[in-house]
């Protein structure tokens, strides 16, 4: 377990501020505690200062994870975001779109989402913008990417796996 | 007045010399047990004040302190003292206490080469005198080390052995034999302690050719030998397609886990800050990227139209589609 160098810090924050843009500040700079990331073999966890302390008494090998997952660094070294760093994503993002319930199955089982399933949609949303996926009950869903611009036909959303 | 001013300044003046004496002796039921020697005092008194004084005993637990330390420092000007360097020193007592040990106790250690075999055989080690007459420079030297008595490696004079080549350096001969003698002990060391702490020497065990070694045997010793260099490997060539080895460079160092957590967050915060101020710089850089890339097929598609149009007019257009300069490298996004 190590802290992020800053080539990896610089690249996961990349990925991240795509989501929650300069809301990002308020994931490292809290105000109710010290949190970190910390990297242990190639996934990136976001811990508090009392659990990290906790959990640096436990061996390398046996620790499994600690914190909650934000996501992982490939073998070249890219950062993928894990469905697990939503409930750190949700209540930042900038932009969000909501999708109407009888959508919503189809989209959490992996198909595309038609514009005609899209409920509600940020304003401005921009081409190819990071969003986070909401249901018609404000339960965040996913974060995913959009594909082009929203004036344009049918296909639309992908689904989370291919947003990243 | 004066006369009554000086009672009183006489009055006040023994007040204070009995608040002195006062604060000097301590009264307890039960004498403490002193062992000056560690400047220990242990106090059996029962502790009936602090039993009832609640959950603040700051004061009482205080004033017993102090009177505790009074008694030992009273203690402690009673010893004999001398004076070192205009400082009145105290010269304490042995210690009568027993402190415990700090260490674990040594585990036995294995016994080396020559003790198992000297046990083996029964041998003991005969007592042999520290000093050996040295016939040569007529003085008693030590049987070994420095100036020792007989140094072979320090004779003037050595007689070439019959069946010895006469061109051989006999002088060198018999250092290059103490250097060699010097490294096997100094080998035989080694291994002992290895054999102590249980750890493996780096050995040339299967190094040696024999001629049926494995690929992974042979790939293992044609590693060593490229790292046995003084420059461990660093200047050793390559066949021509072999690859670089992994790993070679200098190991990276991290931040410690708990580094200084205030700085780390500072420094993350310096990068998104910077990182936000860049954004749309790099946004327009990527676009007039897109914009020359655009334009120079452009150009390409024309150039190509008027070539294949015809050859009589004046050919093509020169040189002016590259516009390769400071615009383009300062949009390229650096790494």
């Amino acid at each position: 377990m190590r802290p992020l160098t800053e080539e990896e810090t610089r690249v996961m924050f990349e990925k991240i501020a795509k989501y929650i843009g300069e809301n990002l500040q308020l994931l490292v700079d809290r105000p109710d505690g010290t949190y970190c990331f910390r990297l242990h073999k190639d996934r990136v966890y976001y811990v508090s200062e009392k659990i990290l302390k906790l959990a640096a008494n436990i061996s390398g090998d046996k620790l499994v994870s600690l914190g909650t997952c934000f996501g992982k660094f490939t073998k070249t070294h890219k950062f993928r975001l894990h469905i697990t760093a939503l409930d750190y994503l949700a209540p930042y993002a900038k932009y969000k779109v909501w999708i109407k319930p009888g959508a919503e199955q189809s989209f959490l089982y992996g198909n595309h989402v038609l514009k005609s399933g899209l409920g509600r949609i940020t304003e401005n949303t921009s081409q190819y913008q990071g969003v986070v996926v909401y249901s018609m009950a404000d339960v965040p869903l996913s974060p995913l990417n959009l594909p082009r611009h929203i004036k344009e036909g049918e296909k639309l959303l992908l689904h989370h796996q291919e947003a990243n | 007045m004066e006369g009554q001013s000086v009672e009183e300044l006489l009055a006040k003046a023994e007040r204070d010399e009995a608040e002195k004496l006062q604060r000097i002796t301590v009264q307890k039921e039960l004498e403490l047990e002193f062992d000056l020697g560690n400047l220990l005092a242990s106090d059996r008194n029962p502790p009936t004040g602090l039993r009832h004084a609640g959950p603040t005993q700051e004061a009482e637990l205080r004033a017993l302190a102090r009177d505790n330390t009074q008694l030992l420092i009273n203690q402690l000007w009673q010893l004999p003292t001398e004076r070192v360097e205009e400082a009145l020193v105290a010269r304490l007592p042995e210690p009568s206490t027993r402190l415990p040990r700090e260490k674990p106790v040594p585990r036995p250690r294995p016994l080396t080469r020559w003790q198992q075999f000297a046990r083996l055989k029964g041998i003991r080690p005969k007592k042999k005198t520290n000093l050996v007459w040295d016939e040569v420079s007529g003085q008693w030297r030590r049987r070994w080390g420095y100036q020792r008595a007989r140094d072979d490696t320090k004779e003037w004079l050595i007689e070439v052995p019959g069946n010895a080549d006469p061109m051989e350096d006999q002088f060198a001969k018999r250092i290059q034999a103490k250097k060699e003698r010097v490294a096997k002990n100094e080998l035989n060391r080694l291994r002992n302690l290895a054999r102590a702490h249980k750890m493996q020497l780096p050995s040339a065990a299967g190094m040696h050719p024999t001629g049926h070694q494995s690929k992974e045997e042979l790939g293992r010793a044609m590693q060593v030998a490229k790292v046995s260099t003084a420059s461990v490997g660093r200047f050793q060539e390559r066949l021509p397609k072999e690859k670089a080895p992994r790993g070679s460079g200098k190991k990276r160092k991290f931040q410690p886990l708990f580094g200084d957590f205030a700085a780390e967050r500072k420094s993350q915060l310096e990068m998104l800050r910077v990182m936000n101020s860049k954004k749309p710089q790099l946004d327009i850089t990527r676009a007039t990227n897109k914009q020359m890339r655009e334009e120079d097929q452009e150009e390409a598609a024309k150039r190509r139209k008027m070539s294949q149009k015809g050859k009589m007019n004046s050919g093509p257009p020169g040189l002016s589609g590259k516009r390769k300069g400071g615009q383009h490298q300062g949009g390229k996004r650096r790494k």
